[in-house]
């Protein structure tokens, strides 16, 4: 320590440091403390849960599958104008053929073709039975061998698809994911209107948790008022109604609504029963959007209750009785003093609420049938059954932007640090 | 409580008992699909819905063997022996992690708090599709995708939330000065973490365990990506059974864990009690 | 109390760790499969002979056929491969193939000559649709009707069109597989010139203006078992699905069912080697057992699906439990198959995503 004096009259400490210097000091201390606490934790989310999802989401713009495969087309395609009407000289076909070779020996020639047949029906067999055929071609020039393999290589419109799609990174999964494409001239239109899915799909992911959300409100609001108006004693005991539920498997509740609401369930039965409908007109409740609202308002109720709850626990109820006895009617007391005390809470429900239900995907899958399925099973089933990973990603991030917008605005209305459980 | 003030009109009244009788049926909205799996769990026959037998209460509509079933299976009890290895071990993980973490997030100076918090809370708030099919992408990668080791890890991750925002929360009505005092009469830094800070946020650390227990126990998404059918869990052993075959041993399963989830219920709700009245906390 | 808490927490945790170092046999082959009733009728017809008459070797049945591809391909990347053998349908054998996500085989070598001596490539024919494929069954997809619930029984697969004589809802597949087979054979196209004319331009919208005639009708199905339960339950009065669902449906759980063969769609299913896997020879030392003439033949005890072996055709007995004589129930039986359409692999490979999009949005309309 060469700094030591106080010459300037600064205050020292008893070993002779400036005071400031040394509370700077433990501050750093203290601060580094802290982060050295959370830091375990920090690590481990980042490692095991931030790298895979931002992995998987960068899928939705990775296309270097065509650059790879077919890395000599890919750089003679460059000198080749997609938007004139001739097609590609001798040069490219012959890098075609060196290109194709070598992937059908090492079987990734179906890659590509599966992977511009998104783009472009009719890839797939293109690029399978080339590979097969390829090997046959012993001498050039290439471009009538290959086009002779298969007649689509003399098509112009094959050739726009790989030129439009062979950069490493393309927009092209983001595109579909809301129904538009790389036209074939390189611009972007909306997809044919018969294809249209993904665009009305977020609409009726959007619209379902919207309704999902405003019947938990509905019923969550009496619910947590009468919960707020009881003594401490019954209230509690009430409580417990809504607590189970939220700590009851999500399965569970799925089944028994399944139990409850099907053809032959306890519902349909008891309308037959009680003669209100005939045995053979029961209404659908399940495998339609009634069964999804029904069962997941169910499964998000607590969610919207419990935060109510704390918020209208602490609104003085002098207030009320206050306004009442200056002359207003009940209602408009209600309305003019109580009700906008309990706006931060039907915020902080309603967000909540909204963002588990816009994300949900067992109970839909199980309940939802065709019409009230959301955009999570797409997710799932391109996931795992059509393989179309990068769509699956595309649509991922927009899920997941959506989300965390809402996400934003909670922690504006409530602050994470006030999240509370059960 | 129907003692009225004597100047109530009769329009508030009537209004008094319709309002009870509204929240009576939110209230059995939110009970009775829970209680009706009870009854249904011991029908004699394969459906879904309450016999003739059963409505008259003729001991021959009920019937025992969806459970026999249950604790028979080799596939149930499989299922089982994974949903307790791979929650106990992911609750281990997520609360040790979890409560160092929420020690640190309290210290009243902890820089890019709001940052950090953000990310630690995030896989609460991240689609569950979203997270398994990263984690789907990524373990196969490193090789942890269908072993026991890959879920836990996954289900570790899902349930440090719950642990942080319990343990924070028991943290606010922390009086940093007990520190202080320990360390001015002598306590090296570990006997008062252990004397001191312990007991009192014990509570906490303890419910948050449980609610990442429940979250690992309930977990069917995440387990379905990034187990294979070595790590299947009773989840994902009722999940295939729904889509597949729907056999009222679900329903035995179902009432099972109904009562599984009282009895966490019960042991949450005492532990917040002790807690209060630990760090003086007036009930609310 | 933290006392016993502590106990319960030793304890599981050696119970758990226990659990977790399982001593391995000798040799473990872990096989991928279905689940459900056809697994139990693997189990019954290969596996459980197999291990009798090898002791070293244990089969570990994994059901995540379902997911087989996405995660062959995951598992692929890392070449870490943990499966042993897959059971997979053609459509996606060849797609593994193709990938080299699975190991080609010399099918003469590896498998067992019929009992004539005949070669297998020669015993199996048509069906080894790719040098990685194994072939096991055959099944098909084909109507039940309620034989209750319709004034006549329906004979042809165009009465699932027909509104007026057969009223009431249908369940079919949600997808556009098949349902556009039929809708274009129904709409009058000649069965030879089905895919000419599906893809061709203007063939989609024709098969599924064809489909909107009955589209308020229709309960669309995803799971195999949908279709039977419904029938149970009275909730559709004709559906499709797999024959092999209807024959349980049918003659074990004795429901007034009845089976319409008429224009059924065949489809096959077999194994195929995940490449990488790290027991090949033990593997290939399973197969040649378990796809032998009188082991095919066994497996049509359990469940109505044709062996894909002709030489296994002969040997087809009568059901393990119920003692009906299974041969009647094959897809393959001459009787049942009057009218087939085989599943078009390379069209379908072409079309499937376009053709499902279209599909989605024509139900979302």
């Amino acid at each position: 320590m060469t700094d030591v004096t106080g010459t300037n009259g600064e205050l020292v400490t008893a070993d002779g440091r400036p005071l400031r210097a040394s509370l700077a000091r433990a501050l750093r201390r203290q601060k580094l403390q802290a982060l050295l606490l959370v830091a375990p934790l920090f690590l481990f989310i980042l490692v095991s849960f931030v790298l895979p999802i931002a992995d998987m989401l960068f899928r939705s713009v990775e296309n270097s599958i065509v650059a790879k495969v077919l890395p000599e087309t890919t750089t003679a395609l460059r000198s080749w104008d997609p938007q004139g009407d001739a097609l590609p000289g001798e040069e490219v076909y012959a890098a075609l053929y060196r290109d194709m070779l070598i992937a059908a020996k090492n079987r990734t020639a179906t890659r590509v073709g599966q992977r511009l047949n998104y783009e472009s029906s009719g890839f797939s067999s293109l690029f399978r039975s080339s590979a097969r055929k390829v090997k046959r071609i012993k001498a050039g020039p290439y471009k009538p061998a290959m086009i002779k393999a298969h007649k689509k290589w003399g098509k112009l419109e094959t050739w726009q698809v790989i030129a439009n799609y062979n950069a490493r990174y393309t927009p092209g999964y983001f595109y579909a994911a809301v129904d538009a494409r790389i036209d074939t001239d390189g611009g972007v239109t909306m997809q044919d209107e018969d294809k249209r899915i993904y665009v009305n799909l977020f609409l009726r992911t959007l619209g379902l948790s919207l309704t999902i959300t405003l019947a938990t409100l509905v019923l969550g609001f009496p619910a947590a008022y009468l919960l707020a108006l009881l003594p401490t004693a019954k209230s509690n005991l009430l409580l417990i109604l809504v607590l189970l539920p939220f700590w009851t498997s999500l399965l569970v509740r799925t089944t028994a609504w399944i139990a409850l609401l099907q053809q032959q369930g306890v519902i349909n039965e008891f309308l037959v029963f009680l003669s209100i409908v005939g045995t053979d007109d029961r209404p659908r409740l399940i495998h339609n959007q009634v069964g999804t609202v029904i069962a997941m308002t169910h499964i998000l109720l607590p969610f919207m209750v419990l935060p109510l709850y704390s918020v209208m626990k602490t609104i003085p109820k002098s207030y009320v009785r206050a306004a009442i006895s200056l002359g207003a009617h009940p209602w408009r007391a209600f309305w003019a003093v109580y009700f906008p005390s309990t706006v931060p809470g039907i915020g902080a429900g309603a967000i909540l609420v909204f963002i588990l239900a816009i994300g949900y995907y067992i109970t839909p899958d199980l309940v939802g049938g065709t019409s009230g399925t959301f955009i999570s099973n797409r997710i799932a089933l391109h996931i795992s059954s059509s393989l179309n990973w990068g769509l699956a990603a595309a649509l991922g991030v927009i899920l997941l932007g959506i989300v965390l917008a809402l996400y934003l605005l909670y922690d504006k209305i409530v602050g994470i640090d006030n999240m509370k459980l059960g | 409580m129907a003692a009225f003030p004597p100047y109530t009109s009769i329009p508030e009244r009537i209004w008094h008992y319709a309002f009870r009788v509204i929240c009576g049926c939110i209230f059995f909205f939110l009970i009775f699909p829970l209680v009706v799996v009870v009854p249904l769990s011991f029908n004699a026959v394969p459906f879904f819905t309450f016999t003739q037998e059963m409505l008259t209460f003729d001991p021959a509509g009920y019937s025992l063997k969806w459970y026999e079933d249950f604790f028979t299976n080799v596939n149930w009890q499989g299922a089982v022996q994974n949903s307790v290895i791979i929650a106990v071990f992911a609750t281990l993980l997520s609360t040790t992690l979890g409560t160092v973490a929420a020690l640190g997030l309290s210290r009243p100076n902890l820089p890019f708090k709001t940052l950090l918090m953000s990310v630690l809370i995030s896989p609460m708030i991240v689609p569950l599709i979203i997270s398994a099919a990263g984690m789907f992408f990524f373990y196969s990668r490193i090789g942890l995708q269908g072993t026991h080791v890959g879920v836990i890890l996954a289900h570790a991750a899902l349930g440090t939330p719950f642990v942080v925002i319990t343990v924070t929360a028991t943290l606010v009505g922390f009086d940093n000065s007990l520190i202080r005092a320990a360390t001015g009469l002598g306590a090296s830094p570990t006997t008062t973490f252990f004397k001191v800070i312990v007991p009192l946020i014990l509570p906490g650390v303890i419910s948050g365990a449980l609610f990442a227990f429940i979250t690992s126990f309930d977990e069917v998404v995440v387990v379905l990506f990034v187990g294979s059918f070595k790590q299947r869990t009773i989840p994902w052993q009722m999940f295939s059974g729904i889509r597949e075959h729907i056999s009222p041993t679900i329903l035995a399963v179902a009432t099972i864990l109904v009562l599984v989830s009282i009895a966490l219920l019960v042991t949450v709700e005492l532990l917040r009690r002790r807690g209060e009245r630990l760090r003086g906390v007036q009930s609310t | 109390m933290r006392l016993a808490a502590k106990t319960l927490l030793a304890l599981t945790t050696a119970g758990a760790l226990a659990a977790l170092a399982t001593a391995a046999p000798a040799q473990e082959l872990v096989v991928v499969s279905w689940g459900g009733a056809y697994s139990k009728s693997q189990q019954n017809a290969y596996h459980d002979p197999y291990m009798q008459a090898n002791p070293g070797v244990k089969i570990v049945n994994d059901d995540s056929a379902p997911e087989a591809v996405s995660k062959l391909r995951a598992m692929n990347e890392v070449k870490n491969v943990t499966w042993d053998l897959v059971d997979a349908v053609a459509s996606d054998a060849i797609r593994l193939c193709d990938e080299g996500l699975a190991e080609p085989i010399n099918h003469d070598e590896v498998l067992a000559p019929a009992p004539d001596g005949s070669p297998a490539s020669k015993d199996f024919g048509a069906f080894i649709v790719s040098e990685c494929f194994i072939p096991q069954i055959v099944y098909s997809t084909t109507f039940g009707y309620r034989k209750d619930k319709l004034a006549t029984a329906p004979t042809s697969v165009c009465d699932v069109f027909d509104l007026k004589k057969f009223p009431g809802k249908r369940s079919l597949e949600k997808k556009p597989i098949n349902n556009f087979e039929w809708a274009l054979l129904c709409d009058g196209v000649a069965p030879d010139k089905i895919y000419d004319v599906m893809g061709a331009d203007g063939g989609v919208d024709r098969a599924l203006k064809k489909l909107d005639t009955i589209k308020d009708q229709v309960i669309w199905w995803t799971k195999g078992a949908q279709t039977p339960q419904l029938l149970a339950d009275g909730e559709v009065v004709i559906g499709s699905t797999y024959n092999g669902r209807l024959f349980s449906v049918i003659e074990e759980e004795k429901q007034p069912i009845g089976m319409l063969w008429d224009w059924q769609v065949f489809d096959i299913d077999g194994w195929i080697i995940p490449a990488g896997t790290k027991n090949l020879e033990a593997v290939k030392k399973y197969l040649r057992y378990a796809t032998d003439t009188q082991r095919l033949a066994d497996q049509a005890k359990y469940i109505s699906y044709g062996p894909t072996r002709a030489s296994s055709a002969p040997l087809v007995g009568k059901h393990a439990t119920l003692g009906i004589d299974m041969k009647a129930h094959m897809p393959t039986d001459p009787k049942n198959a009057k009218t087939t359409l085989l599943y078009n692999y390379e069209f379908w490979a072409d079309n499937q995503d376009d053709f499902t999009e279209r599909f989605e949005a024509w139900l979302a309309k």
